[in-house]
């Protein structure tokens, strides 16, 4: 993994109006704390030596995710190129916690930015011979321009924010 | 209803467009257009991308039965239901019985529109949404699409601010599209948390793997796919791809030609039934089980498979969509989908859908709309020749069609067979008229534009008195060339072929006698055989074998002269646009790459014998010039040359970025179509308002429609830089 493709991923990803921050896993707390606007839900993390001791709900029930301002989840890709972050469909209910709040916190790990939407395109092959066969690849806030002008936040969330953990 | 009253209720039905829709149309899909320019320009792999989908989709319609088998099991293995609806009342029922009195919420499908599955699904007491805000706004107002990707676009946010505060009366009138966004997001938010059934449509469908490709930049889709546990996704069979793998650069191209934008927000892959759990507001558990999800998948064959055995409809099924040919097309900018679209789809590809799903009654009520500018061409991901669909279906409703003035116009070959429209014969056939007209010229032209003729052509064949119709030169540029003793030059670099299109030969004889000079000064030997029109007159009317005709003859006319390695030179666009585009369909192969090859437009050919060492400072210089492209000379990229020609014998040049000055060929001589065709010229207007210097134009059509909204003169570019004391 280089860092330039790190930046490549953060030029893109401000490109769309998302704001990105580098964290290592040991400082991935604080960084997470910073970012979160409570109330918070969140799906698990596997990510391996992190543990969450924050106020985020887990398992939450459905009106604690349209009630909560942030919903946190993992990434389980970025590509360069656009700044876009794969969102899996878990039972974990990424898919409702990363769109219903107005602040979805995502958190990718920096070995798995790939450079290219064709990279993105193989990986989803594998994911969906591994039977993981569901994911959205989103790329900014929800925008819309049916109103008239363009506004962010409709449907899914108005404000996204990547932790990207560069030792991981 | 007689051919008068038809027009004149077109004409009205254009006003009233153009008063009402044509401003929020304009400025939405202009704006789409622009971005969508720049984002390609930017993506290095666009062509790259647009060969591959184009391939896929190839594939893909070639293999249809397959596909459609092979996901109809991979759906049923995953644990959903598939039906392969026949036509629109079938999908139409099965939809109703899956979804009975229950609450559902849409995200924006076009073939749900198509099959008008709201209507039906309200029948039997189903509480439907439209959570996609531009389809939540014409719900709201009881109105139907007028572009595929932004249904709503017609509409501005105030009118959509009256319409929500008339209609939901909120404690605060909404106002900034913030408001009313917020208001929408809120108001459709309920409606999906409290849903039964969400129903999506589906970009693409992986047939491998029952994967669906959904594109959104709301979120609504993924909201209405997976909040409510029951998920019913409707799609025409020509939606499958044989794998995820086949989808990149669908990913890629999509919403760079729909909005402009590299990327959408969210594109959202989906093989129901999906893991994520369910979301029951009611009862308030936590996240439940994915176990209890349901899926239904039907697909839509309703002209589809039948459109994939006709040679000229096939290439339809290869749309994806995304409405890039509406943004780019001068006339869709100006009154929208409601005139420029049938019962479902609109815009350049529409003619094809509405022909296929609907038929041919309903794709000829807009199809007049394309005139063939070829604008959208480069603009399609998928690289559909939209014209040529246009023009082939224009061919099968003038064989369907019987008209009253046939004794009017002669001469057409071998379409005057059958009844054509006595409109389309006389444009079709303008290469007689001005044979007539310069043989009895200047009679002809007084009486061509004396008051009883106007009235007369307009009464029985609908060519609008307003326009002035050409003045033909008694002596025909032929007839010069001959009488001179043709081309003699001292050590010629070249020889070339000057093409006398028929308005060079018989119009604007100025301009080719220009060209003649021009080349030979720059030490190019010319001649001028006698050629036929070369069809594109009869092509834009749709009368295609009359045009093949005329292509076969300017083939054989031509052939001795290619033989000779003679290089052949055209003033005309529209018609160095047949030799180079159009003849690909009207001759053999071979024929036609020989042509292609060896033709070149004016500009080009001079810029060419420039950069290979002619002398420039025998050309006329000067300091300004305002220059309008031509359409069909834009799309094959030709603007370039006559724009460097200029610069480098000193100009400053102002180009016209529209997309068409709006008068394209005969269409702005209709009576039904001169109100718009002078709205879109007036957008080439205001662009020249303040230049300073003279006008040119490279397309005929152009220079008639500049002349008559600015009268003052407009030449072509070779008349500007024409030697003067030759």
């Amino acid at each position: 993994m280089t860092s330039d493709r790190i930046e490549d991923f953060e030029r893109s990803a401000h490109a769309h109006e998302t704001s990105t921050v580098r964290t290592v896993a040991d400082e991935f707390e604080q960084a997470l704390s910073a970012a979160v606007v409570p109330p918070a839900v969140g799906a698990s993390f596997p990510l391996d030596g992190i543990s969450v001791s924050m106020d985020i709900t887990t398992e939450p029930s459905p009106e604690q995710i349209r009630e909560a301002q942030t919903g946190v989840t993992p990434a389980g890709l970025g590509i360069a190129e656009y700044g876009t972050i794969a969102i899996q469909s878990r039972t974990a209910g990424d898919e409702p916690i990363s769109l219903y709040p107005e602040r979805h916190v995502a958190v990718l790990c920096a070995s798995d930015i790939v450079p290219r939407m064709s990279d993105a395109v193989e990986w989803l092959e594998t994911e969906i011979d591994a039977g993981h066969d569901s994911v959205v690849f989103a790329t900014g806030p929800s925008a819309t321009g049916d109103m008239g002008a363009l506004v962010r936040g409709v449907h899914g969330p108005k404000e996204v924010h990547i932790i990207v953990v560069t030792d991981r | 209803m007689s051919d008068v009253e038809t027009r004149r209720r077109t004409a009205e039905q254009i006003r009233t467009l153009l008063e009402t829709e044509g401003e929020s149309v304009q400025k939405n899909t202009s704006h789409f257009n622009r971005q969508q320019y720049e984002v390609t320009e930017n993506f290095d792999q666009y062509e790259e991308a647009r060969t591959r989908a184009r391939a896929i989709k190839e594939d893909a319609i070639e293999h249809l039965p397959e596909l459609i088998e092979q996901v109809e099991d991979a759906v049923t293995a995953n644990g959903g239901s598939v039906y392969i609806a026949e036509d629109a009342a079938d999908a139409r029922e099965h939809v109703a019985d899956l979804v009975g009195d229950a609450t559902v919420v849409k995200s924006k499908s076009m073939t749900t529109e198509e099959i008008e599955l709201n209507e039906r699904l309200s029948q039997n007491g189903a509480d439907v949404w439209e959570t996609d805000l531009g389809e939540f706004v014409l719900q709201v107002a009881d109105e139907t699409p007028s572009h595929i990707v932004g249904p709503s676009l017609h509409k501005s946010r105030d009118e959509i601010a009256q319409l929500f505060n008339t209609r939901f009366d909120p404690e605060e009138p909404l106002q900034t599209a913030e408001e009313l966004t917020d208001f929408a997001r809120e108001y459709l938010g309920e409606r999906i948390c409290e849903a039964d059934i969400g129903i999506t449509g589906a970009n693409f469908i992986a047939a491998d793997s029952g994967t669906l490709a959904l594109v959104t930049n709301e979120g609504n889709a993924r909201k209405s796919a997976v909040t409510p546990d029951t998920h019913v996704a409707v799609a025409g069979v020509e939606k499958l791809v044989p794998s995820v793998g086949d989808l990149e650069p669908f990913f890629e191209l999509i919403s760079k030609a729909a909005t402009g934008q590299d990327i959408p927000q969210y594109l959202t892959l989906l093989t129901p039934p999906v893991g994520t759990p369910t979301l029951d507001f009611e009862t308030n558990d936590t996240l439940e089980s994915s176990n209890d999800r349901a899926f239904h998948l039907v697909l839509i064959d309703n002209g589809r498979l039948s459109m994939r055995d006709d040679p000229e409809l096939k290439e339809t099924l290869y749309c994806i969509r995304c409405g890039a040919c509406s943004n780019s097309c001068a006339n869709f900018q100006h009154v929208g989908g409601h005139a420029f679209g049938g019962e479902t789809y609109s815009g350049g590809i529409a003619t094809g859908w509405e022909a296929g799903v609907e038929g041919l009654d309903t794709a000829a009520e807009f199809n007049d709309l394309c005139t063939g500018c070829s604008r959208c061409v480069n603009n399609c991901p998928v690289k559909i020749d939209i014209p040529w669909i246009n023009t082939a279906v224009r061919d099968r409703i003038n064989q369907a069609g019987d008209d009253q003035f046939d004794w009017l116009v002669e001469g057409l070959t071998p379409d005057e067979e059958g009844s054509i429209d006595a409109r389309k014969r006389l444009f079709g056939n303008f290469e007689m008229l001005a044979k007539i007209g310069s043989a009895t010229a200047p009679v002809s032209n007084w009486l061509m534009n004396a008051r009883p003729t106007k009235a007369l052509l307009e009464r029985t064949l609908g060519v609008d008195r307003r326009r002035s119709l050409p003045s033909f030169e008694r002596e025909t540029l032929r007839d010069w060339f001959d009488a001179r003793g043709g081309s003699d030059i001292a050590d010629p670099r070249r020889e070339a072929v000057l093409y006398p299109d028929v308005y060079t030969n018989y119009v604007h004889t100025d301009r080719g006698k220009a060209a003649v000079r021009t080349l030979e000064s720059l030490g190019v030997v010319v001649h001028i055989p006698a050629v036929s029109e070369s069809g594109r007159a009869p092509l834009s009317q749709g009368l295609i074998s009359t045009a093949r005709a005329r292509a076969t003859s300017v083939a054989d006319t031509l052939d001795s002269h290619l033989d000779q390695g003679r290089d052949v030179v055209v003033i005309e666009p529209s018609d160095f646009a047949m030799f180079q585009r159009d003849y690909e369909r009207l001759l053999p192969a071979k024929e036609h790459e020989r042509l292609r090859e060896q033709s070149y437009e004016m500009l080009e050919y001079v810029y060419g014998l420039l950069a290979n060492g002619a002398d420039k400072d025998v050309l006329s210089r000067g300091e300004h010039i305002a220059y309008h492209s031509h359409c069909q000379q834009r799309t094959l990229g030709l603007e370039t040359y006559t724009e460097a020609v200029f610069e480098d014998l000193g100009y400053e040049v102002v180009t016209s970025d529209v997309e068409c000055c709006g008068m394209a060929g005969s269409f702005g001589y209709k009576q039904e179509y001169y109100d718009l065709s002078v709205d879109i010229g007036d957008d080439l207007r205001s662009e020249f308002t303040d230049v300073d210097g003279p006008i040119v134009a490279s397309g005929t059509s152009c220079l008639e429609q500049l002349e008559s909204l600015m009268s003052p003169r407009v030449q072509h570019p070779i008349e500007i830089i024409a030697p003067d004391n030759y």
